[in-house]
């Protein structure tokens, strides 16, 4: 069992976790990923890591409650723990040889979790690095002040412009370039319409493009290979030969349309948890 | 006298109709000691023991058999833990027909003996009895430490043995339940999961340890495993799941037969939503392949509500490498053979779901590198196949996660570990076995590597021979 140390909500859809995972924590590298299952019933869904502490021996993960697992993960507390959290898996992220390179690191939801960490690494490591994130709005904000302290200028975006940016991270990527900024390379992390739409402009401009992808998978170890995405032409797994990849080769509309794939299925697990819920209240409430 | 019948003693199994509607297992085996003591009465306890050279971990078949025609059933049990550690996946899982029995002389005129049928019957009661059987023996603690790589067949073999020479036997598993392909890959209805946990625990009880969640090659290295341990085995499987290759093949509704058995057999889609893992069969299913876990996708998709499910396959079905019996077990649950047949590609509607597969007829010609004779296509004879669901069963490639991050482990072009006949490979002090070596395989060659891979390490780090 992997205890959770920390729990944090980040806001009413987005928490923080700190898990206890030595193993994991000894060799978590930025853009790794973590695979976990609540109990024996739970699936398997990977998770990028946000954050380690190899003293502590934990690992951070940032979770939405977007589909039936990640709200029933919710609902934990700290004391509690996990049946299986396995990792670190994946190939982390290029960071070497940043050192003078001017980047921009663009996250968009809960992808700026993700996008920290390696803002972070990049910062330390001496790139010259623009963060741009976006948020639906002011009141979705997550981690403001640690990016903030992970680059040199920040650039927030809302959808609704209640911090005063309206549009999306295009919308500021699109001022900076336009005003002559030049970037070595982007990276961009979050949605995959948004990850789109960023390649299809770096495209235009030339600009190396990484993304991270994080599509359906079971066991993250490359044996299932439904996390198959095709990229320049090629199907490749995204567990063993990524989740980072060239953004300006990966066929986004089937990795959106494989993300589609259990939707129908994802609400009736949704519905079935939410009655277990209700009834669970419905017990203490009787006791 | 010996029982002259031509043919075996029937096992008991669950009607076609009604099991194609559930997991439960298929055949009961052997019911009553009178059913199997006739059996044995078939064999005719040759002085050379044939079918002993056809078995890949050595089990001594006559001699068990005689101690079941004698009613000493925990004779005959003690013979078979001897040399097996999982003699009640052997007796259901084994290609007998391709080892042991066709080996057997009474095969020549009639039906061999029915030497899977007796090892599963003589293992379920030792199972039975567990309580009143002596606990297997362990040699005194030697003081040396072995890591093991993966928690499938050879590696529960290899583990088990040398754990009963003295060694300190660690196993490492990637995912969260340890069996690897005896828990993802093959259904409950064939072997059913209870049993496998009741034969990893008689493993657990000569004193291996299993971590689960542990990814050798990303948690650990092999090389750290080698500060800390005398001698690593790797079993890691046949991991990385092939495709053909053809246009369609990312649309959704198309599974690897990985994906496909492991969402069913280890999440157990099969009670969604009571488990969380969900699987999508549809209506009509085809599987591409002719080896047993074909047979097995196919057999799933049936019992979870598709009702019309082909297996394609571009050779004939003589040259099907699957179980005799798992095909007269699909055939009699309705699978429908579309043999000589490849698909050439994968259509979509427009939510990218399958809606149907592109297929070509074939014809035989000149025998191949394999030996069989090759597929053709047959020009002109494309046809279209109405399906919501492709499973691909074409056989798995190792996984490179090893091979990427041990320096100095030798590896073939394809990805295997090379390895010698007693699992040594070209790094020392690492030794391979199963289908990390040889490719996909059956549980039974796994197992032997994984006990001849023991012999060997036993005799490099005691420089004793077994």
């Amino acid at each position: 069992m992997y205890p959770i140390v920390t729990k944090r909500r980040l806001h009413d859809t987005v928490t923080l976790m700190e898990i206890e995972a030595p193993g994991v924590a000894r060799k978590a590298q930025p853009g790794q990923f973590i695979i976990l299952r609540i109990d024996e019933q739970g699936e398997r869904i990977p998770l990028t890591i946000a954050g380690y502490d190899r003293e502590k021996g934990t690992v951070t993960i940032i979770f939405q409650k977007v589909g039936a697992t990640t709200r029933r993960l919710d609902t934990l507390e700290e004391g509690e723990a996990l049946q299986d959290f396995v990792g670190p898996l994946g190939k982390p992220s290029e960071l070497e040889g940043k050192q003078g390179k001017k980047i921009a690191v663009i996250g968009g939801g809960l992808g700026i979790a993700i996008a920290y960490p390696q803002a972070k690494a990049l910062h330390e490591a001496g790139a010259d690095v623009d963060v741009i994130v976006g948020f639906r709005s002011t009141s979705l904000f997550i981690l403001m002040d640690e990016l903030k302290d992970a680059c040199h200028n920040l650039y927030v975006m809302t959808d609704d412009g209640s911090n005063g940016h309206k549009g999306f991270v295009t919308t500021a990527l699109e001022e900076r370039l336009q005003a002559g900024v030049h970037y070595d390379e982007v990276i961009a992390i979050g949605p995959l319409p948004m990850m789109r739409g960023v390649c299809n402009m770096t495209k235009e401009y030339g600009i190396p493009t990484i993304v991270s992808m994080n599509p359906i998978m079971i066991d993250g170890t490359g044996m299932c290979g439904g996390c198959r995405l095709t990229v320049g032409g090629e199907t490749k797994f995204a567990c063993v030969d990524g989740p980072d990849f060239d953004g300006h080769l990966v066929d986004f509309d089937e990795a959106i349309s494989r993300s589609r794939m259990y939707k129908a299925e994802e609400a009736i697990s949704m519905e079935r948890h939410a009655d277990c819920n209700l009834m669970k209240k419905g017990e203490s409430a009787n006791a | 006298m010996p029982n002259m019948d031509p043919k075996k003693t029937p096992a008991v199994e669950q009607d076609p109709i009604v099991r194609s509607g559930n997991f439960q297992e298929v055949s009961a085996g052997y019911t009553t000691y009178e059913m199997a003591k006739g059996e044995a009465e078939r064999c005719l306890n040759c002085k050379n023991m044939p079918c002993v050279s056809g078995c890949p971990v050595n089990v001594q078949i006559p001699s068990f058999i005689q101690k079941i025609k004698e009613g000493d059933m925990a004779g005959a049990h003690a013979i078979l833990k001897s040399t097996s550690n999982l003699p009640a996946i052997c007796g259901r899982v084994c290609p007998q027909e391709s080892q042991c029995e066709c080996k057997c002389v009474r095969g020549i005129k009639g039906e061999p003996v029915g030497i899977g049928r007796l090892e599963r019957f003589v293992a379920d009661w030792g199972m039975q009895h567990a309580d009143e059987l002596p606990q297997p023996e362990s040699a005194a603690p030697n003081g040396k430490k072995v890591a093991v790589v993966g928690s499938g067949p050879a590696g529960l073999t290899c583990a088990g043995d040398l754990a009963k020479l003295g060694y300190q036997v660690t196993i490492f598993e990637a995912l969260h339940t340890p069996g690897g392909v005896l828990v993802y890959g093959i259904p409950e209805f064939r072997l059913p999961k209870s049993l496998v946990r009741q034969e990893i625990a008689t493993v657990e009880a000569l004193g291996v340890e299993i971590r689960t969640n542990s990814v050798i090659g990303r948690m650990e290295t092999v090389d750290e495993l080698l500060e800390e341990y005398d001698a690593v085995f790797v079993g890691s499987g046949a991991g990385l799941p092939n495709f053909q290759k053809i246009p369609g093949e990312n649309l959704n509704g198309v599974y690897s037969a990985n994906e496909f058995l492991t969402r069913i057999n280890l999440m157990k889609a099969y009670t969604f939503p009571e488990a969380d893992t969900p699987v999508r069969v549809g209506k009509r299913a085809a599987i591409i392949g002719g080896g047993n876990v074909a047979m097995d996708a196919a057999r799933c998709a049936k019992r979870l509500g598709a009702e019309e499910v082909y297996i394609v396959y571009r050779r004939s079905e003589k040259e099907m490498p699957a179980r005799v019996e798992e095909v007269h077990h699909a055939k009699e649950e309705g699978i429908i053979f579309k043999m000589l047949c490849n698909p050439v590609e994968i259509e979509g509607d427009e939510n990218g779901c399958v809606k149907s597969m592109q297929c070509i007829e074939m014809e035989l010609g000149e025998p191949d590198a394999s030996g069989r004779r090759r597929p053709v296509p047959k020009q002109g004879s494309e046809f279209e196949l109405a399906v919501d669901t492709v499973v691909v069963a074409i056989g798995n490639s190792p996984n490179p996660l090893i091979k990427s991050t041990t320096p100095g482990l030798e590896t073939q072009k394809w990805g295997g570990i090379i390895a010698d006949e007693d699992g040594r490979t070209s790094k020392k002090g690492v030794y391979a076995g199963g289908d990390a070596v040889t490719g996909a395989a059956t549980v039974i060659l796994a197992m032997g590597a994984g006990k001849k891979a023991a012999a060997a390490i036993h005799q490099d780090l005691s420089g004793a021979s077994v």
